[in-house]
């Protein structure tokens, strides 16, 4: 017998804001409404509930997972939580699909949700309790230090040069002026606005970072029998994929992220794809920094090593382009609450491949997508393959 | 798809009040390396995918899933941690192999309590930030007013609940995994300090240190593995309400669903005819009677007199916490459904020595995470 097969058949996203006036809870409880909503669901109709929400720091909460319950629709229902730091937002959707996979339910609800301006003064604060309690935290390190790293080693291995990369932070940021909960999208911003904005750990400057955000994402996914009764246009989830590398991410190189491969390798052989150049018409990397766009496009096996920048400079990666990249405007134009922003890449692969996707839409009827998130310590990738 | 999963092998360290000479990795490298050797399986090349629970401010690292690869030969393999039980843990493995995309995976679950120098501090932080903690309530207070609706709704005595902490320490003295074994009488619970009326100080499971490790694998792989797979033959979990304010008291909803969840799989009408012994959460004396009556192991209202006639002792009709429970072994924070799954694992198996029951098939593992939590889950297996 084969797998059985998911489909996404409803989404819902709240607006990503700076400071949300909502505790994280109402984010969860709104955005689970809106994804009940577009597909005339009530909670009745769900057997169960997966969350993902990065940190506990972030709303200084034990066991957030429990308090976020009943926002989520969790009451006397199946309820679990998983995480893989930043790619919880990607990791949440396999976590649903495997519940459906498995037999045990037909239709799961799946929330992410992060609200990060709690948090005072500043969110990157809960960051410094990430790293290693002995060899790393007594250096002091922080998230924008440690990518500066990264950014530098992917730049001088492939001599790429940062107004190159400054195009990804460009189009992602228009991009995300026609997305109606986009924070930050700029549909004038040039290369020069990027490269003389303020720096914050060389070579990162701010506008090759994502904003800190609060919102929350939900989707709503089926089995086979229940998705094809409640829309004409299910969104099949075809492939899946995660993997974690070691947690001494010193001890590796980070000109490539090898991690990022073998979960796209995974969700690639579930979905049957050979060649994913061809077979995949829309990508949604993760892209909390510019940079990490075109890393990940290449783990993706989209471009070649080195290579990822050229979709951008030949405008491959436009939104009329041959492979649009992050039509939603991505987690550099519409905002990163962790969790949330890797969710909203799959609601936007569902908004895009049904055709709903409004100013946004990619032209030309898409039939497939991949969305992919990337988190810890420059250690995990998720990926997931969705196709009409 | 794969119908059915089997646990082909466990290993765990601790438990103990302390761990001085190793670190949490340490722990779990020790138990991975057992119940890899256990199964005869090697991590690198054979586990397809792994699987940890734990919540970041047990480990006092945030995003703390980073940290659990490389202590179980995970490195660059499909792993995820779920901010769960143990028990949320093996039922997320069980669906993991029941897709058909794994055969094989592994579970692992830990508890480095001692490090933690403000625990009662780090719990009441699972409170509502907003209406409940500025009430400043201890987590032991709580656990106090749920055990006075209890003994008010059922008619439970204080004394039947000191039964369950007698029975608990005593059958730990025969497990030689556990911390806390010890003959004391029904006096000597009643007259330990209070913490929260009724609740005493000895009607609660103190930590220990540990790790427990599973693997789990499909019914294609599990014949070849071993000559004693235990079956899992359902998995059940649920919450209720978060808040204080909205949930039952006297009774636990989430575990009665969870337990019908589970039987439903396992295709079990009448618990009380086929569920052989029993290992429950009994982080405080009157769970272990309140989870008893929810899992429709026992009537509600009688489950504290049974304890008193001996009906849950190792030689009654129904066995429960035979391993000595977390009252006897040590409450082992996210790993505490792992340690009870892991003594039905080995009750089935006929490995337990000095307590092993006779003639055993079918057991019930049940955990829950906690207050203020209303997170509960149940493990059905046989061999």
């Amino acid at each position: 017998m084969g797998m059985r097969k998911v489909a996404v058949v409803g989404a819902g996203m709240t607006k990503f804001v700076r400071r949300a006036q909502e505790t994280a809870k109402e984010l969860t409880w709104q955005a689970s409404r809106m994804a009940l909503q577009s597909c005339e669901m009530t909670m009745d109709d769900i057997e169960a509930v997966c969350l993902g929400t990065a940190p506990d720091a972030f709303d200084g909460i034990h066991m957030n997972g429990e308090y976020l319950s009943d926002g989520a629709g969790a009451w006397r229902k199946p309820y679990m939580r998983s995480y893989v730091g930043g790619g919880t937002g990607v990791f949440v959707p396999i976590q649903g699909w495997y519940h459906i996979a498995s037999g045990l339910f037909d239709v799961v609800l799946v929330v992410a949700e992060e609200k990060m301006s709690s948090y005072y003064p500043h969110a990157q604060a809960a960051f410094l309790t990430i790293f290693d309690h002995t060899t790393e935290r007594p250096l002091k390190p922080n998230l924008l230090w440690i990518f500066a790293l990264e950014m530098n080693r992917y730049m001088s291995t492939y001599g790429i040069s940062k107004a190159d990369i400054a195009r990804v932070s460009v189009l992602h940021k228009q991009n995300a002026a026609d997305h109606p909960c986009a924070l930050l999208g700029e549909a004038n911003i040039s290369v020069e606005d990027v490269l003389n904005s303020e720096v914050l750990a060389w070579p990162v400057q701010r506008y090759d970072v994502s904003p800190v955000s609060d919102g929350a994402v939900a989707v709503v996914l089926a089995a086979e029998h229940i998705a094809k009764r409640i829309t004409d246009k299910p969104i099949w989830i075809e492939g899946v994929g995660w993997n974690l590398d070691t947690s001494y991410w010193t001890n590796k190189d980070l000109a490539y992220p090898r991690y990022v491969e073998y979960a796209a390798r995974m969700a690639y052989e579930m979905a049957g794809i050979k060649e994913p150049r061809k077979e995949i018409h829309i990508a949604e990397p993760y892209d909390p920094f510019d940079y990490k766009a075109l890393h990940h496009l290449e783990g993706l096996q989209l471009a070649e090593r080195g290579k990822a920048v050229q979709l951008y400079i030949d405008g491959t990666a436009a939104r009329d382009g041959n492979m649009p990249v992050c039509p939603s405007g991505g987690l550099l134009g519409v905002g990163n609450p962790i969790a949330a922003a890797g969710l909203m890449k799959i609601a936007e692969l569902f908004w895009q491949l049904r055709g709903e996707a409004g100013a946004r839409q990619v032209p030309g009827d898409p039939r497939r997508g991949i969305a992919q998130a990337w988190g810890d310590l420059m250690q995990v990738g998720t990926v997931v393959v969705m196709g009409r | 798809m794969n119908y059915r999963v089997a646990i082909v092998g466990i290993g765990w360290y601790g438990y103990r009040p302390v761990t001085p000479e190793v670190s949490y990795k340490e722990m779990v490298y020790q138990a991975a390396v057992r119940a890899y050797a256990d199964a005869g399986v090697d991590p690198r090349k054979d586990i397809e995918s792994f699987i940890t629970v734990a919540e970041d401010f047990h480990e006092g690292t945030s995003i703390f899933d980073e940290y659990t690869p490389d202590q179980l030969g995970a490195a660059l393999k499909p792993m995820h941690t779920i901010a769960g039980d143990g028990l949320h843990g093996l039922a997320t493995g069980y669906m993991l192999i029941r897709t058909g995309q794994f055969d094989l995976v592994a579970v692992e679950g830990h508890s480095k309590a001692s490090n933690i120098l403000t625990l009662p501090e780090v719990t009441a932080y699972a409170q509502d930030p907003i209406l409940n903690r500025p009430l400043r309530m201890n987590t032991h207070f709580i656990a106090g007013l749920e055990m006075n609706r209890f003994l008010f709704e059922t008619g439970t005595t204080p004394e039947q609940c000191a039964a369950v902490v007698v029975k608990n320490r005593r059958n730990a003295l025969k497990n030689p995994a556990a911390a806390y074994g010890a003959n004391l009488t029904i006096d000597e619970i009643l007259n330990s300090p209070p913490i929260s009326w009724p609740l005493g100080k000895r009607d609660t499971a103190e930590e220990a240190d540990g790790a427990i490790v599973m693997v789990l694998a499909s019914e294609r792989l599990a014949s070849n593995l071993t000559d004693q797979p235990v079956w899992i033959l359902g998995a059940g979990w649920c919450n209720d309400t978060p808040s204080l304010e909205n949930r039952e008291w006297g009774r636990i909803p989430y575990v009665e669903q969870a337990a019908r969840m589970a039987y439903r799989q396992a295709g079990i009408n009448h618990p009380q005819d086929t569920i052989g012994f029993a290992e429950v959460d009994d982080t405080y004396s009157y769970k272990e009677l309140q989870s008893l009556e929810a899992l429709g192991l026992i009537n509600p209202g009688e489950a504290g007199l049974l304890t008193e006639a001996g009906f849950t002792a190792a030689d009654g009709d129904l066995p429960v916490n035979v391993s000595g429970g977390s009252l006897g072994s040590g409450h082992l924070l996210d790993a505490t459904g792992l340690a009870r799954a892991l003594e039905v694992v080995v009750q089935l198996r006929g490995q337990a020595g000095a307590r092993q029951l006779e003639g055993v098939q079918t057991g019930l593992a049940q955990s829950w995470r906690g207050v203020p939590t209303t997170s509960g889950a149940v493990l059905v297996l046989a061999n």
